[in-house]
This record gives C-alpha cells, structure tokens and sequence, in this order.
C-alpha cells in the first residue's frame, strides 16, 4: 500500500548521553507524516538491529555525539545486514567530521546529517531514498 | 477481497501470505515482522496470511494492560516480560501509541522501557501506531494478535495506548485485562465512576513504593466491592453486574509484586480454561469475535460499494442525504439492497 506511513527507526547508539537532537528530529518526523520509533539512550547495536527487525521499519536513523560513530555505525550496517534487513536505508546525525563521511557511506550509511540540517531536508531525503515496498 | 485486485495480484498475495505464515511459524523473526506489518496494512497478503492462521490461534493468554498515560504500563509490562521469561515462556508484547489526527504520523515510544529484552530471541516486542481507530487500540491489533498466538506465543501482551476514563475497547480483545493505577491519581468518586474500572479483571496500583499507594490500593478494594453481596441475586435474575477485580500493589521498576502479579494473571487463565473446557461458552471471546466481524463487515461493505458497479449509485445515495431529500437510515437500506442486487437507485 502506498499511502501507508513511512516507519523510522531513531536511535542512539553508544555512551553519550545527550539526546534532544534525536527526540526533536523524532517529533518533527512525526510532525511530516512518519511513524517514529524512539528507543532511548545507550543502545547497543544488537539492541538496534533487534528493534529495526522487529518493527520491521523502513528507515533506521542513528544519532551519534560520543566520536564512537567509526567503531558502532559499521557494527549497526553489518548487523543489520547479517539479519536480512539490507533494504533498509541508514542515516546518522550528530557530531560527524567531513573526513569520516567516506568511510561511512563505504560502510553503508545512505546519508550524514550534520548540525543545522533542517527537519525538512531529513524528511525529503528519506522520502525519496526510502525501498519500495512492493517488491520487499 | 471480491473485486479491485486482480486475479493473477491475488494469487501472488495468496502465496506470498503462505510463505511468510509458513516461515513465521518455523520461529523466523524476520517473515513474522513482515508479516504483522502486512496485518497492520491489511493487504491481500496479510489477509491471506490470517486465512491460514487463525484456525491456529487460540491458545495463547491474551492479556490487555491499560491506564492512563505515565502510570507505568510499558514499565510493568517489561517487568512481566522478564517474570514470564524466568519459567521460560516466549512472550511478545504489542504497544500501541497514539497517531497524530492531523498529520499521520506518530512517536511509539513504548519500546524505551522494555530494552531491557531487546537481546532476548524469545521475547518479540512490537509497536503499533493506533492510526484513526479510538479505544486505545489500532484495528489491527486483534489479527495482529491472532498472529503472534499462531506462531507460538502463549503470553501476549496487549498494552493500549494511554487512556483515559472510558476506552474500554481492550476489554473485548483481551483474556484479561490489567488495569494500572498510579498512586494519587484520584479519590474514592474516581474509583465508583463507570467506565476504565468497570472492565479490570486486576487492578494493579503500580509505584507501589510512592506514599499514599497503600492508601490508594485500599481505596480502591472498598469501593470496587461496593455491593457484592447482591451480585448473586442480581445474576439469577439476569442483571448484569461488574466484575469484582483484585487490587495488587506493585513497583515495577524494582519487580515488587510482579511475582504475584503473574501468578494472578496466571491462575485467571487457568480457571478459563477449565472453564471452558467444562463446555462454557467463553463470553470473551465470543465478544471479541463479533466485534471482529463487525468490524470486518463494515470494511467490506464499504469496498464493494466503491467497486465501479456499484459506486455510481451510492455517490447518489449519499448526495440525496446530503441534500436532505433521503434520510440516512432509508439510504443505508437501500445501499444493502445495491449490495444484494435487488434494486437500482433512483
């Protein structure tokens, strides 16, 4: 079904403990329409492979401010892989310096949302990047 | 469906059901999460998924938990999780939060106090956006229910959205429904008020370690035996009456009375089964199951009335009530007669 809500994952991977950035992009997702899951601080990437299967989302975004990201994102990508869920699509948010993006993308995050990126953008980017649940 | 989906489409739904019932029931996580969301969509696949399913269901506990928003249901239901766990049951959870009326979507944030099992490859914890339907509950949380019970779940837990005084829709989905209580959340004219209580079949006063939860829980025991003794009396001569629930004191986040908890909930289940098999009628579930079908009725007369047959004719039913020509109860009559063929509007 095509007009059902897009089903987003927000997580928070790691020791930081700081997460207003993730429930403000949570509320403003669910403000453009979205099903939002928050699972609150300190997962562990099984943790969140766990919750991406079992809710069976379609997005898993990762927000990350611990500097932990090259270690915890790539464990996040290939667990999800190991599980079957390679279609679903993965961002992250937070404190991510630009020589780090590459690597990232290499190791399957779609898209690094820096600071000051709007909810707006976010929201565009997962729509159009978002798997097509027909063939799924 | 009888019409708008193609032959060759529903055949390929027929198939991709079976195979992701087959799958689930083999204990494969990722087939039974696809699967509830093709429930919760209610797609051909799901429905025909459920085809195969439900003659399976039937013998898990469905337990209702329910209360007002922040008086600890997701807290006590991850504490009951880990109770049921210690006996080794598989257990899945099914939380429901509220969908925003204006945009759609949603925050289902129940997970956050349950993460405790998220390592724990028996326990399956799955939210759900209530998506329009009232009561608490999404519309697809009975068949997604039905789901977990035919893949091999016997404790399912059913935690509603956060409710208020009057969603009692839990009641006629689950076994048994909890009813949880934070202390201070109101006096003895709270607790004789119709509604919310009038459904428990357990009453938990959770935060048990606040002050005044003592208090509270006793409170709540006298009011809520308030008349018991007429109860027979009242049976014999075919008045309804309410139930009459235990009140338990629980703290869910240190596990005080969880033990008990379970137990009680247990021991519920267990009377009905007997009950049942004694050959009573299991009044519960035959509410749940009208309600169901009504709800699907519903459904169903809505589509066929859109199917390009017929749909001409009802857009003219509805622009006569619209137009105060035809009143809405004779429309309705006549839409039934559209469905059964026996007439033409107009």
């Amino acid at each position: 079904m095509s007009d059902r809500p897009i089903k987003v994952l927000i997580a928070k991977p790691g020791l930081d403990g700081h997460d207003r950035g993730a429930k403000v992009l949570a509320r403003g997702l669910r403000d453009e329409g979205f099903e939002v899951i928050y699972t609150g601080l300190r997962q562990t990437p099984e943790m969140i492979v766990t919750a991406a299967l079992q809710e069976d989302v379609d997005v898993v975004g990762l927000s990350i401010l611990s500097g932990a990201h090259m270690t915890l994102l790539p464990k996040i990508t290939a667990g999800l892989k190991a599980e079957g869920l390679d279609d679903v699509l993965v961002t992250a948010g937070g404190i991510i310096p630009d020589d780090d993006i590459a690597a990232l993308k290499a190791a399957g995050i779609a898209a690094v949302f820096g600071p000051g990126t709007t909810i707006a953008r976010v929201a565009e980017f997962i729509r159009a990047n978002v798997r097509s649940r027909a063939g799924a | 469906m009888t019409g708008g989906v193609s032959e060759p489409a529903r055949s390929q739904a027929a198939k991709r059901g079976r195979d992701l019932a087959e799958r689930a029931r083999a204990g494969e996580r990722r087939p039974l999460a696809r699967l509830l969301t093709e429930v919760e969509d209610r797609t051909p696949t799901g429905e025909a998924a459920l085809r195969i399913l439900y003659p399976l269901a039937g013998a898990a506990h469905l337990v209702g938990v329910t209360g007002a928003p922040g008086s600890g249901k997701s807290t006590l239901v991850a504490a009951l999780v880990g109770q049921a766990r210690r006996d080794g049951r598989r257990v899945a959870v099914l939380a429901i939060d509220p969908s925003s009326p204006i945009t759609g979507g949603a925050i289902l944030g129940d997970r956050v106090r349950m993460q405790a099992h998220a390592g724990d490859r028996d326990v399956f914890i799955r939210s759900m956006a209530s998506r329009g339907h009232a009561g608490g509950l999404a519309a697809a949380t009975v068949a997604a229910a039905a789901v977990f019970d035919a893949v091999g779940f016997p404790l399912v837990f059913i935690e509603t959205v956060g409710t208020g005084q009057a969603e009692v829709e839990v009641a006629a989905i689950a076994d048994t429904t909890v009813v949880v209580q934070a202390p201070e959340m109101g006096d003895e004219v709270q607790a004789i008020k119709a509604g919310l209580l009038e459904v428990a079949d357990l009453v938990v006063v959770n935060k048990g370690d606040r002050p005044g939860a003592h208090r509270a829980a006793a409170q709540l025991r006298a009011m809520l035996t308030v008349g018991r003794e007429n109860d027979r009396v009242a049976a014999e001569s075919g008045r309804p009456r309410p139930k009459r629930p235990d009140v338990l004191l629980a703290t869910a986040l240190s596990g005080e009375g969880v033990p008990e908890l379970l137990a009680a909930l247990d021991r519920r289940e267990a009377a009905r089964r007997a009950a049942t098999d004694d050959g009573e009628v299991d009044a519960t579930r035959l509410i749940r199951a009208r309600a169901q079908l009504h709800g699907i009725l519903g459904e169903r007369v809505r589509a066929r009335l859109a199917e390009p047959a017929l749909e001409a004719d009802t857009a003219l039913l509805v622009r006569a009530v619209a137009d105060h020509e035809l009143d809405p109860y004779a429309a309705a009559d006549r839409a039934l007669d559209l469905l059964a063929g026996r007439s033409r509007v107009g």
